[in-house]
């Protein structure tokens, strides 16, 4: 079982769009060394909630607390210091096109660091090695397959050594055995350097690959939570219809 | 009636918070040119040569051949109105004085605006809608200091630059036709054009250049950064970013013409 630290904590989040409420009531403690999946269908507003743990978004209601203290409330030298401590490994990889892999992993130790260039060379190589990519410092983005570009987010997200690390649709696109792939990398990072990680899918297999415990959100409200199992068991029919992939079931299309 | 009260007071509205938003990306930007070193955050000098070559040397060929010919196209529609007065030779200075004054800094400064402000639109708008831009603000790296800083320095730099080369190849323009085709006398010619050109003249001009230059950039970036819809957004936001620019260039020019005009320059 994870230890019982709380790593970042939700309370009474409450965020709308454009009239639209996106997330409501939504209380969760995520605990250090565990592995967190929120699941949910399309629009249920898992990536919304992503990016408000992660700072990128502002809630309309509600607090988000990263050891001990709010993150909306920090100015922006403290907010830099947070966001340093987490890693965010995104759908579409977002490495930037314009510079070689090597230097994508370099980017963040380059900007926080005092640490020489040939040093951060040696950690963006150990990164890369994490990730089973060892030898493709000099590629350009554009010439790698989407599960080397995910990869290679992924060695980019750890580059600092984060305390929690972030998964926006990390399987997203990708082959089963590419997933499965990514799913052992999350676990193996998650234990090796004793990460936080948060997972936001719809990916029933990684789900159960990967998850410790999972919340399911459906239209903005928190579901259920509990370990796989337990959801798994679960009698809710939106959550059992969800896991089943059935389309009959009380879960409305749009 | 309430409708047409409810659709003046909603553009006003976007109108203001296009000003507002567009105020604070050009003041963040300010600042981080301020703060950057007192902040200790690296100015990636690498980005900004390498922004410098892309804006200023591979802009050199274009911006000579809009300027050359407009020199042309300029002596070559004055002569026949000052031969008619007699004074030929002013052929020399007309097209010197309009050149160095206005045409130079306003006709590179729009050419750049096509090559380099939708650039920087397509640039930051692709990186945004690829979620590079949410990237780096995660990894607690400001996409305004890392995105915007360098491009504004690098043209800041190179635009005036640009703007004596597009002097020097109008006049040469100006001269080649007063000289092998009006038949003015090569040492007259460049002697009237410096009776009348003063050094005011040039400062004038270059002048408006550093103003041209935090237009296209900011322009640029303003709508790079708020690019939405993928591949059409991109597309959508270059057109409008070039477009915006095209506008502000005449508008500023315009306005520091009066100035110095009113102010007796």
């Amino acid at each position: 079982m994870p230890e019982q630290e709380v790593a970042i904590s939700v309370k009474d989040l409450e965020k709308t769009f454009g009239g639209l409420k996106v997330l409501e009531d939504i209380d969760l403690d995520i605990y250090h060394g565990e592995t967190f999946v929120i699941m949910g269908g399309s629009g249920s507003g898992k990536s919304t909630l992503l990016r408000i743990m992660t700072g990128g978004i502002k809630p309309d209601a509600g607090h988000v607390y990263f050891s001990g203290r709010e993150i909306s409330k920090l100015n922006d030298d403290e907010k830099e210091s947070v966001k340093r401590r987490f890693g965010m490994s995104f759908q579409s990889a977002a490495l930037l096109d314009s510079l070689t892999v090597e230097e994508n992993i370099s980017l963040p130790l380059r900007e926080h660091t005092n640490l020489t260039p040939n040093v951060i060379s040696i950690i963006a190589k150990m990164k890369l090695n994490l990730v089973g990519l060892q030898g493709f410092e000099s590629y350009m983005p554009s010439m790698l397959s989407g599960g080397m570009r995910k990869r290679v987010g992924l060695a980019r997200a750890i580059a600092m050594d984060p305390q929690i690390v972030f998964y926006d649709e990390p399987t997203a696109g990708l082959d089963p055995v590419m997933c499965a792939v990514i799913d052992k990398l999350i676990l193996d990072l998650t234990k090796k350097l004793n990460l936080t990680s948060i997972v936001v899918t719809h990916n029933m297999e990684s789900v159960f690959r990967v998850a410790d415990r999972v919340a399911m959100l459906y239209q903005g409200k928190l579901l259920e939570v509990g370990t796989k199992q337990q959801i798994k068991n679960s009698k809710n029919e939106i959550v059992q219809q969800f896991i089943k992939g059935e389309i009959e079931g009380p879960i409305q299309l749009s | 009636m309430m409708q047409i009260f409810e659709h003046i007071g909603s553009a006003i509205t976007r109108w203001f918070r296009v000003f507002v938003d567009f105020s604070s990306l050009f003041t963040q930007t300010i600042y981080w040119v301020i703060m950057s070193p007192i902040k200790k955050k690296p100015l990636h000098l690498q980005i900004v040569s390498d922004q410098m070559v892309f804006m200023g040397i591979q802009s050199v060929v274009i911006v000579f051949f809009v300027m050359f010919f407009t020199g042309i196209v300029l002596a070559m529609q004055s002569a026949p109105q000052l031969i008619q007065m007699g004074g030929l030779i002013y052929v020399s200075s007309l097209v010197t004085i309009s050149i160095c004054r206005e045409l130079g800094p306003v006709l590179t400064a729009l050419v750049i605006a096509g090559r380099v402000g939708a650039a920087i639109t397509a640039e930051i708008g692709s990186m945004k809608v690829n979620e590079q831009v949410e990237a780096l603000d995660t990894m607690a790296i400001n996409p305004i200091r890392y995105l915007v800083v360098p491009k504004l320095i690098a043209l800041f730099i190179m635009l005036p630059c640009l703007t004596v080369i597009g002097d020097a190849s109008g006049l040469l323009g100006g001269y080649i036709i007063g000289v092998h085709n009006l038949k003015i006398n090569s040492g007259l010619y460049i002697q009237t054009a410096l009776k009348f050109l003063t050094l005011k003249d040039i400062y004038t001009g270059l002048s408006k250049s550093f103003i041209f230059a935090i237009i296209i950039t900011m322009v640029g970036a303003y709508q790079g950064f708020k690019t939405r819809g993928g591949a059409v957004g991109v597309g959508r936001a270059t057109t409008v970013s070039v477009v915006t620019s095209f506008i502000l260039i005449i508008v500023a020019d315009a306005i520091m013409t009066g100035i110095y005009y009113f102010s007796g320059y």
